[in-house]
């Protein structure tokens, strides 16, 4: 115990003393949280849509301030050949491309259908699937409304309609912010938790300094809990900062408790933190600790779930995601902000982040050798 | 009988092919100042390291304070203090950090830790820098530094390599002066070095040639052996024929 | 010349000796292609859903099997309660509820109107409403089923075209983002940090009392890092060709030259950070933080820039891999010339020169 003292108040005194760490703790953390998400909104708004209209007639004009009434388009070219549009595509000056046929108001009368053409830059794969369908929903509904107008409302309806009522739980404003605030900060709490630990057992080694703890009787778990625990406490801290900004900014208060939020990352923690000794402990110099720890970063961040759902993807792809800690963490923090998850729901959850902190840091120990 | 802390016999390390220590033998008795002698690469650094138990020997048998080094490195750290070639205390920690840290981890009680680190700070004359951080202050006073933490929790044995790399010969002085007043408490100081006036100072020496141990005995035994005016002269004849050269 | 060669030979040894970062260096690129073209898809399938069925009709049974049938959505079970769709929720089992009342089939029938409730996870809005999407269509699918042979009058139909990536595939927005990232990292960062590397050592004031002029120093530590970049470049390019079947509508010589320009421009990036940098740590900080992150989050291939909020808007512009991402498009996959990008090569041999004067002006104030 005496030992394990000794060595955490050196470590918090080395830690606290980089200007470097500091920084990358306290001030960059809450830079993050705040432009991060202002960057990764994936909400799709303002889509720049080009119309080519052959017909300019009351409907196609009509057609047109619904579809920018809506909030989602925002008309960028309106012209008369279909090539102009589409150099508008090639410039990125458009997005999307209406089409409305010569004759659209006429023949919609006399032949009761008419086609009209989208043709969609489908280069950003999510854009354009949700532009597409905005266009339909828009469409859709002109298309009733022009019913409504030349039909005489029958007093009997012939036809059974299903009418579908949808609601959106725990979001209700569908607030993109308050999926993708959480997602960011547990990613945070995974780099500066995994970067860190990497590099302090490596940075001893490039130094030399962890010789002079070899030929010392500490035992090897001692050590390691030593570089552990400040990491632990430095990103329990780290995460406490990110809660308070995420309800200053954008004012999202977690809907569970507390309690289960700090027992999900401080599990996750251990895992990460021990991850990251582990790679030390492959690592000669920091600048290959690094590079592998971005490596491996990389991978759990897009395979975490953040802005794509790991139930999209291909089988093999899903088995990966199994074993990817942060996969867990992103999602247990959505589901204990956004839901309220209890302790109950989130059991599995915390059962294999303990998993996960029990392998790594065992696996750490075993690999950290004072003998050569 | 003389009471012996280092015994080594036919230690050997291998690194693939390449044999680092070949079979060495040699005591090493209590309170002696034992010179280790080689040029670069001839394996004095790899020998040191597995009597520190750092390094795994491949073959052969020894004890250090009475433990076996393959079995029980853990009692033997305790037992012994080491100072590396390369300046290995923590240049981000203040010179007070250090010597309680390092006390802190060998088991020194608060006590114990404040009367020591009184002690060491007045010797070294240190007190005006105590809470200057390591990276701060000259070369010489970190060497001194690091030979008085190494030996704070008064180790059987102290293993020293290449301890005066770089500094003025005054400050070497001074560093044999502890190193001596060292062995008069007791310590056996187990020392590699380059410079052969300092070899003169040791009790015996030995001198190593590719990984063997060529010639061990006092100063004055090996002059007389090699018929040669200074220990200079010695390690001329046995280093020439070496064939690894760095 | 020689000298200057000599130089370079030495560097080489010291990036090719290290077999783990060089694995690494080359497995990223693999890695991530393998990522980005197989696994990421911004096509949501197989959402997780419960059925809470009170009618267990003929009508409710149809939807059901035409919901199982579809490849966007999974059913979990059957719940009967309320609660126990809540607690789905809660338990992050499914991201959708759809509750059919009692008598659904029958109200329809009679009254011509019956209802379906669909409750859906909004926790991430897009996914709400792109499932919300697919199962209100799979309804009125049904709805229209019903209604065969009575045809409503003025029908208004979109056909839509979906162009360069019919199958929305998320591949074609990411390659080029790949690209940045890699060559980022490569020039960027290991260039800064193997610098300041020699730096920390010391071994740097050896290296500068050569011969050789101290500027061309730096560039020879930069040249390995560029045949290592275009290596990645060239692998990536086949690796998305040949795996992925992403086309290369342009010119590739024009994609080459252009990508060496763009590694050009990192190079003297990383070279201007080793010169204002004193240690590993801050090179590599600077390097991750400052460089990195806008480069995900800035270059518009993960996000579309025109959404952010105007200042970001405005950040963006001095981020080197948003001009790149933008070339790279124009070239690779729209299969445009010069001409359309004239304005993009020209803002980046800007970039370049100023790093390098910035480099050479601060390194020569730290030499006098």
């Amino acid at each position: 115990m005496r030992t394990l003292k000794f060595l955490l108040q050196k470590e918090f005194r080395q830690i606290l003393r980089n200007s470097m760490i500091r920084l990358a703790i306290f001030v960059m953390p809450v830079v993050q949280l705040i432009i991060i998400p202002l960057a990764a909104d994936y909400e799709v708004k303002n889509i720049n849509l080009a119309v080519t209209d052959h017909d300019h007639s009351a409907y196609s004009q009509q057609l047109v301030s619904k579809i920018t009434a809506s909030g989602y388009f925002r008309l960028t070219s309106y012209n008369n050949s279909f090539k102009e549009a589409f150099k508008a595509i090639e410039n990125d000056k458009a997005d999307l491309i209406l089409e409305i046929p010569r004759g659209f108001e006429k023949d919609l009368i006399r032949e009761n259908e008419q086609k009209l053409f989208v043709a969609v830059n489908a280069i950003n794969g999510t854009k354009a699937g949700l532009g597409g369908a905005y266009l339909g929903e828009i469409i859709k509904d002109y298309n009733n409304d022009i019913r409504l107008k030349l039909v005489v409302p029958e007093s009997f309806n012939p036809f059974p309609v299903i009418d579908i009522t949808s609601s959106n739980w725990f979001n209700a404003e569908m607030n993109y912010y308050f999926f993708m605030v959480p997602g960011i900060l547990a990613i945070l709490v995974t780099m500066v938790g995994g970067f860190m630990s990497a590099l302090n057992i490596v940075k001893e080694k490039e130094a030399g300094t962890i010789e002079q703890i070899n030929v010392t009787p500490i035992k090897k778990h001692h050590f390691i809990l030593g570089k552990l625990i400040p990491f632990w406490v430095l990103g329990n801290i780290i995460f406490s900062i990110g809660l308070i900004v995420a309800r200053v900014v954008y004012g999202i208060v977690p809907v569970g408790s507390l309690p289960v939020l700090y027992a999900c990352i401080s599990m996750y923690l251990l895992a990460i933190l021990g991850f990251g000794l582990l790679i030390s402990t492959f690592c000669e110099t920091q600048q290959q600790a690094m590079l592998i720890m971005f490596f491996f970063m990389m991978i759990f961040i897009l395979m975490g779930g953040l802005y794509t759902p790991i139930e999209s993807m291909p089988g093999w792809a899903q088995v990966i995601a199994q074993f990817n800690p942060a996969g867990y963490l992103i999602e247990v923090i959505r589901m204990v902000v956004l839901k309220g998850s209890g302790f109950r729901d989130i059991t599995p959850h915390l059962v294999k982040l303990g998993i996960f902190a029990i392998v790594l840091n065992g696996w750490a120990v075993f690999n950290y050798k004072k003998t050569s | 009988m003389a009471e012996y802390v280092i015994k080594a016999e036919k230690l050997t390390k291998k690194f693939g092919d390449f044999i680092a220590a070949n079979a060495i033998t040699f005591e090493v008795e209590k309170g002696e100042v034992f010179g280790f002698l080689g040029a670069n690469g001839a394996g004095k650094t790899t020998a040191m390291r597995m009597l520190c138990g750092l390094s795994k020997p491949t073959s052969g048998k020894a004890t250090i304070a009475g433990f076996d080094i393959y079995r029980q490195t853990e009692q033997i750290k305790k037992n012994i203090g080491y100072m590396s070639q390369k300046f290995s205390l923590y240049e981000d920690l203040t010179v007070l950090e250090n010597i309680r840290f390092f006390g802190g981890i060998y088991g020194l009680d608060n006590q114990q830790l404040k009367s020591k680190t009184g002690q060491l700070l007045h010797e070294l004359g240190l007190e005006q820098e105590a809470k200057k951080l390591v990276s701060e202050i000259p070369l010489g006073w970190k060497q001194k530094l690091s030979f008085s933490v190494a030996v704070l929790h008064s180790p059987a044995i102290v293993f020293l390599d290449e301890p005066t790399g770089g500094v003025d010969p005054v400050t070497r002085r001074q560093f044999w002066d502890m190193i001596y007043d060292a062995a008069h408490r007791g310590v056996t100081v187990f020392v590699t070095t380059h410079y052969m006036d300092e070899a003169e100072y040791c009790n015996r020496i030995s001198i190593m040639v590719d990984g063997k141990i060529e010639a061990l005995d006092t100063p004055s035994g090996l002059k007389e052996r090699f018929n040669a005016p200074s220990i200079d002269e010695v390690f001329y004849q046995l280093a020439r024929g070496a064939k690894r050269v760095e | 010349m020689k000298q200057f060669l000599a130089f370079v030979r030495k560097e080489f040894y010291h990036v090719l000796r290290d077999k783990k970062t060089l694995l690494i260096l080359f497995g990223m690129p693999i890695a991530q292609i393998l990522i980005f073209g197989f696994a990421l898809t911004s096509e949501v399938k197989n959402s997780r859903i419960v059925i809470m069925d009170q009618s267990r009709d003929r009508g409710t049974q149809q939807i059901i099997s035409k919901i199982e049938a579809s490849r966007y959505f999974d059913i979990q079970q059957d719940i009967l309660s309320p609660p126990q769709v809540e607690a789905a929720f809660k338990k992050g089992k499914i991201k959708m509820a759809v509750i059919f009342p009692r008598g659904f089939y029958e109200d329809l029938m009679h009254q011509h109107s019956a209802r379906v409730q669909v409750i859906a996870d909004a926790s991430d809005p897009n996914i709400a409403t792109t499932i919300t999407n697919y199962i209100s269509a799979i309804i009125l699918e049904y709805q229209q089923d019903l209604n065969e042979t009575l045809q409503q009058p003025y029908r208004i139909t979109a056909e839509t075209r979906m162009l360069y990536n019919p199958q929305q595939k998320s591949v074609h927005s990411m390659v080029p983002g790949v690209m940045a990232l890699v060559l980022m990292l490569v020039c960027v960062m290991m260039t800064a940090i193997s610098i300041v590397r020699e730096k920390e050592t010391g071994t740097m004031e050896v290296l500068l009392v050569s011969p050789l002029r101290p500027m061309m120093v730096i560039v020879a530590k930069a040249i390995p890092y560029l045949l290592l970049s275009f290596i990645n470049i060239v692998t990536i390019l086949v690796l998305s060709v040949a795996l992925l079947q992403l086309p290369v509508n342009g010119s590739i010589l024009l994609l080459l030259a252009v990508s060496t320009l763009y590694i050009i421009t990192c190079l003297s990036l990383g070279i201007l950070i080793s010169i204002k940098t004193a240690t590993q740590q801050a090179a590599m900080t600077i390097s991750l933080m400052g460089m990195l992150l806008p480069t995900i989050m800035l270059s518009g291939f993960m996000f579309p820039v025109e959404n952010m909020p105007v200042a970001l808007q405005v950040v963006s512009n001095i981020v080197p891999a948003k001009w790149f991402n933008i070339i790279i498009k124009a070239v690779m996959i729209k299969g445009l010339g010069l001409g359309a990008i004239w304005k993009e090569v020209l803002i980046l041999t800007g970039m370049t020169v100023f790093f390098l004067v910035v480099s050479l002006k601060s390194f020569k104030i730290r030499l006098a």
